[in-house]
């Protein structure tokens, strides 16, 4: 993968660094070492800071995950909401348990702070988009989507 | 100018003054974790919380700036109660292994818990349990100690423009790591040791190696040898309770003795063999047209800097091994000769500022006298150590003289262990060598003190020569900028990788500010005035060495033990 | 029966979002020409006069910080939107967005007009990817039709960090730098993105200016309370008939909100708590329930406004879990730069889960009390001084339900 013509677009963007890695995720979900040493040099700055920005930000992972990175949010409101029954089924679901991808890569479980749906408790996303008032049965549909 | 009360004394402070520089004005203390006297203001200990007439928060007396008419309370009920708790919270979770730790009575953190007497923390003891980083053989990394103030990161960065170290993750899981959470060995760390000298606790220190030494001491089948560089006498004093300076040779001398050295000889009469090898480098460079400016290579911090982040410029470095490295090759051969021993008893141990130089006498390709050419590096603060380990009285310890062969030595030398000092050095020989004439006035004052960058132009009888010193590796980046956008006017640059040279190493005592480096600046001229012979050139055991061994400077003999040459590190990041 | 009052949600569900003419042809964008023709000292007075606080959370007088970054001098200003909405239960910022986004590009047009910047960033929170895009077309639209002028907009995306909702923590941001709160002074206004003169104003807050202008300073500080006037946008979720968006004069009480607009609690069980403004917010009992919601009458009775969320929690609800659930969060979005939140907000959690799990003492809730008050005042920025507040507030006014989880 030529991250260097991914991130491009963003290389005279002061500070743009955050809109590259975002960019890069689009592509592949995670950031590799190679990426994050190849935004160091787009953007002029030592590897140490482009690795202090890639492990601040809850949507960036230096690890690798699962192709659809599915968030469940466990903020006050999802929590009695039920956020706890949506993780179970989601891991029953899956086959895995939070923080872990399907072995064929599919999915990425893990946990997210509130996204800014509350008036449609629980709630998830899937590569960003929300899904609410989530419940057990409603989760194979909306996984079917992502096959 | 602002009017302030400080626990009820008027001070008057100019504007934009902080509550601790006012406090100071005031002569009232304010304890301090993260702040750094020669470092931005960080203001994330929040140790140093005081309380402001009128604010529902406390304020940080690091970064608040005063106003006129405000009114501070350094030590209310609400501060003290603040302090205890972050002090508490910190050392709650930072293993309380103070008696193992190498910082022990030496830790700003263990100062402030007995100064805020803190006694049954009321939070639950935690410790990370993150595995120690002992990758190189200088530095050892202890990430559980680490309290997060993040001075190395700014030592790094900034002084030294290496950016080995930053941050990972956030929160509680935030964590000072090497670049990309490696190892400092595989990140563009150069082993200088600065971070050691900015970190409050034990988290960073050198790979100490005391034990080592006494299993060599205790061996009968070994003959142990000493060297000491220049720039440890000016320090040693301040780990055995002695002011800067005030430690006399002679009586180090004999306190090496009292630890179990068998001979003590002196990196001092390498450095004025250094002089005549690389002065005699530079004036073949000029006449030939070597490759120019040529750079000094004393600094094995700076040889990393340098084969790390100046590949393409490793040509301009002198061929010259350090004189540790000299003296390692020498003392195999040379001396092992001269004193009729056989080399391959000679544990060569060298005492040093410096903690790349324990990486520097482990590179492989420096075992050209047959054996490992310095078999073990101590540190100045290891050798306090020993001294202390040994109960030495030094006010009644009898002075002794350096042994034979390898042990004279002139101001020359001397001042190897201060910023400029090799270039006054190598200036000072350079023109009797070039001109003929004796230098009278045997000072090259532009080349002392702590300003970054200094430069000037020497006539040598006619022949100009442009020269430029700088110390500290985000000054040698400047002028290494210079050198690559071939627009660097000199003939000669001195690099050091630490600020104020060798005194400023990573080895020396613990010291916090550029004030204790200026300290030991002094005591370094002060004992190059004092000294009868400033020359290198006019080294007795020098001149001898040159008609009995090597024959003359750059021969064929120092080629093939004195000079060495460099190789890229090909980090894949920086 | 109280009613809506929508100002900010004025062009709400009436406009099509996408299409500048209806935003146009319901009188948009005339209070940037009359700001235009006004001085910049003129508009910036109108503001102040108007009473207008910030509705991030903070509540500074809008006009007042405007004009530290008018007075600032410098060869280039900022103006930035905050949209990093992060406060669990709020989603009225994207309302706003989603609903009518050329009322903020205004909002920012006419700060920009007022300080001297010709530069604007919207720094929305990665969780909108969808307001992104969104706000990106209505951008082009204006730039299209040239209502700007020489005013250009950028939209910068998070990345998931609540901290980046503190404004010196969005600037480092913006910057591309881990998100950690700066010291202050100096203020953005006067050192900010870049170190340049920076206003960082809340969506609401910034959307409130358009009809401020229009309408005049004097007439919006006559709405809702005196020292906090105009109204409030609130996200009424929990237990509540009523999870929806509502704006509000800010006279309104606490317990108007719940019943009226929310329609009382949900199953016809019985009120238990409420905690306002997000997830930073005091959780508040049914005796202050007659509180107003304005900045100054809410801090009086030790809660805030913030961010305007509202979670109701009925009589089932166990409040030592939720808190515990809410003091995970804190763990999990301290940034970890000073010393009392990295560690405080860990040991706030870990001494509420213990609490929780059953296990706790009457000394964990003093030890609770003793760091939450550290935090408040020592911490360095808003995050960490805000944390424990659900926790000291709970152990307060719900003591019992604490007690009945002791050892």
């Amino acid at each position: 993968m030529d991250y260097k013509e991914i991130m491009a677009p963003y290389q005279d963007l002061p500070g743009g660094i955050i809109e590259a890695f975002h960019a890069i995720q689009k592509e592949q979900s995670y950031l590799t070492e190679d990426a994050i040493i190849a935004a160091a040099e787009l953007f002029e700055i030592p590897v140490k800071d482009a690795y202090g920005v890639a492990t601040f930000y809850s949507y960036f992972s230096v690890n690798s995950r699962g192709r659809n990175v599915i968030r469940i949010c466990e903020s006050a409101p999802c929590h009695i909401a039920g956020a706890n029954e949506v993780i179970a089924a989601l891991e029953k679901e899956l086959g895995i348990k939070m923080g872990e991808s399907t072995p064929d890569g599919k999915f990425a479980l893990e946990f997210a702070e509130c996204v800014g749906q509350c008036q449609a408790t629980p709630v998830i996303t899937i590569n960003g988009k929300p899904y609410g008032d989530v419940n057990a049965e409603k989760i194979p549909a909306i996984l079917a989507e992502y096959e | 100018m602002a009017n302030v009360i400080i626990d009820g004394i008027q001070v008057s402070v100019p504007d934009g003054s902080t509550i601790l520089k006012a406090a100071q004005v005031a002569g009232v203390h304010i304890p301090t974790l993260c702040y750094h006297p020669d470092q931005a203001v960080k203001a994330n200990c929040r140790i140093c919380v005081c309380e402001v007439e009128g604010q529902r928060l406390l304020q940080a007396a690091c970064s608040q700036p005063v106003w006129d008419g405000m009114e501070i309370k350094t030590h209310s009920p609400r501060v003290l109660e603040a302090r205890k708790t972050i002090l508490e919270l910190i050392l709650a979770h930072h293993p309380q292994d103070c008696l193992n730790c190498i910082r022990n009575q030496n830790c700003e953190l263990q100062d402030l818990a007995n100064e805020y007497a803190i006694r049954d923390n009321p939070f639950e003891q935690m410790v990370r349990g993150l595995p120690q980083d002992r990758s190189t053989p200088s530095i050892v990394r202890d990430p559980d100690k680490c309290i997060l103030c993040r001075r190395c990161i700014e030592a790094c960065s900034v002084f030294q423009s290496v950016d080995a170290l930053g941050l990972e993750n956030r929160g509680c899981q935030a964590m000072v790591v090497p670049s990309l959470g490696k190892d400092l060995l595989d990140s563009p760390c150069v082993m200088c040791g600065q971070c050691i000298h900015a970190c409050p606790v034990g988290a960073i220190a050198e790979n100490e190696q005391i034990d080592e030494f006494l299993a060599a001491v205790n061996d009968p089948d070994k003959i142990v040898v000493t060297q000491i560089a220049p720039a440890v006498r000016a320090a040693i004093g301040e780990e055995v309770g002695l002011k800067t300076g005030a430690m006399d040779m002679n009586v180090f001398v004999a306190g090496l003795r009292q630890v179990g050295f068998d001979y003590v000889l002196h990196t001092n009469f390498t450095a004025d063999l250094t002089i005549l090898e690389e002065g005699n480098e530079l004036l073949q460079r000029l006449k030939e047209g070597g490759k120019l400016p040529m750079f000094t290579s004393c600094s094995p911090g700076w040889i990393n800097f340098c084969e790390t982040y100046y590949p393409d410029l490793l040509d301009n470095l002198s061929t010259c091994k350090s004189p540790q490295q000299m003296f390692g090759a020498l003392v195999k051969t040379y001396w092992a000769e001269k004193m009729g021993v056989d080399p391959s008893k000679i544990y060569s141990v060298s005492i040093m500022p410096c903690t790349a130089k324990k990486f520097e006498a482990s590179r492989p390709e420096m075992n050209d006298s047959g054996y490992r050419d310095v078999d073990l590096v101590l540190t100045t603060r290891e050798v306090g150590r020993l001294f202390r380990m040994a109960g030495i009285d030094f006010s009644r310890l009898a002075p002794s003289n350096f042994d034979s062969w390898m042990g004279a030595y002139t101001g020359a030398a001397v001042i190897f262990g201060a910023t400029g000092g090799v270039m006054e050095a190598a200036l000072r020989t350079v023109y009797e060598v070039v001109t003929g004439k004796t230098l009278e006035d045997v000072n090259f004052t532009f080349a002392r003190g702590m300003e970054g960058i200094k430069e000037a132009e020497i006539d040598l009888d006619g022949t100009v020569v442009k020269v430029a010193i700088g110390h500290g590796l985000a000054n040698a980046r400047k002028l290494m900028e210079q050198v690559r956008a071939g627009e660097s006017p000199y003939h000669f640059i001195e690099i050091m990788a630490c600020p104020g040279g060798c005194i400023g190493g990573g080895g020396q005592p613990i010291t916090k500010s550029n004030a204790k480096r200026a300290e030991r600046i002094q005591a370094i001229y002060e004992e190059d005035a004092g000294l009868p012979l400033r020359k290198s050139h006019d080294n007795p055991e020098v001149k001898a060495i040159y008609a009995d061994f090597l024959t003359e400077p750059l021969g064929d003999k120092s080629h093939e033990l004195l000079h060495t040459h460099y190789t890229p590190k090909n980090k894949k990041f920086l | 029966m109280a009613e809506e009052m929508r100002v900010v949600l004025r062009n709400y569900g009436k406009i099509d979002p996408l299409k500048i003419e209806d935003y146009i042809n319901a009188g948009g964008y005339q209070a940037l020409e009359k700001a235009r023709s006004m001085s910049q000292t003129d508009v910036i007075e109108e503001v102040r006069k108007s009473g207008l606080r910030g509705r991030g959370g903070a509540g500074f007088n809008a006009g007042q910080k405007w004009n530290f970054a008018f007075q600032a001098q410098a060869d280039q200003k900022y103006v930035i939107c905050n949209a990093d909405e992060g406060e669990p239960g709020t989603y009225k910022d994207r309302t706003i967005m989603q609903g009518d986004p050329h009322s903020v590009l205004e909002g920012m047009a006419i700060c920009g007009y007022a300080i001297g910047a010709s530069k604007g960033y919207i720094y929305c929170r990665g969780e909108y990817p969808y307001v992104v895009d969104l706000l990106n077309q209505a951008i082009d639209q204006a730039r299209e039709k040239g209502v700007l002028g020489d005013f250009d907009i950028e939209v910068r995306m998070g990345a998931g960090a609540y901290v980046c909702g503190e404004e010196t923590a969005l600037i480092e941001s913006i910057e591309g730098h881990r998100g950690e709160p700066r010291f202050k002074p100096p203020y953005p206004p006067v050192s900010g993105l870049w170190g340049k003169p920076t206003i960082v104003n809340n969506v609401e807050t910034l959307a409130s200016v358009p009809v401020i202008l229009e309408k005049g300073g004097d007439w919006y500080a006559g709405l809702g309370a005196a020292s906090y006037p105009g109204t409030k946008v609130l996200t009424l979720t929990g237990d509540v008939v009523n999870k929806t968006v509502i704006e509000v004069p800010t006279n309104t009480t606490i317990c108007e909100v719940i019943y009226d607009f929310g329609g009382g609690i949900a199953g016809g069980k019985a009120f238990k708590a409420v905690q306002i403004g997000g997830t930073s917010g005091a959780f508040i009992p049914e005796s202050l329930l007659d509180t107003q919601i304005d900045f100054d009458s809410m801090s009086a009775a030790g809660a805030s406004l913030g961010s305007g969320a509202v979670l109701v929690m009925d009589e089932t609800r166990d409040i030592v879990d939720v808190v515990c659930r809410i003091a995970k969060f804190f763990e999990h979005e301290s940034c970890g730069k000073c010393a009392p939140c990295r560690e405080g907000t860990m040991r706030l959690h870990k001494l509420m889960n213990k609490l929780n799990a059953g296990e706790g003492s009457a000394a964990d809730i003093a030890l609770l009390n003793k760091l939450g008050r550290v935090m408040s005042v020592a911490c360095l920025c808003g995050l960490g001084q805000a944390a424990p507040s659900p926790v000291l507030t709970t152990i307060k006014h719900f003591q019992p339900d604490y007690n009945a989880k002791l050892q």
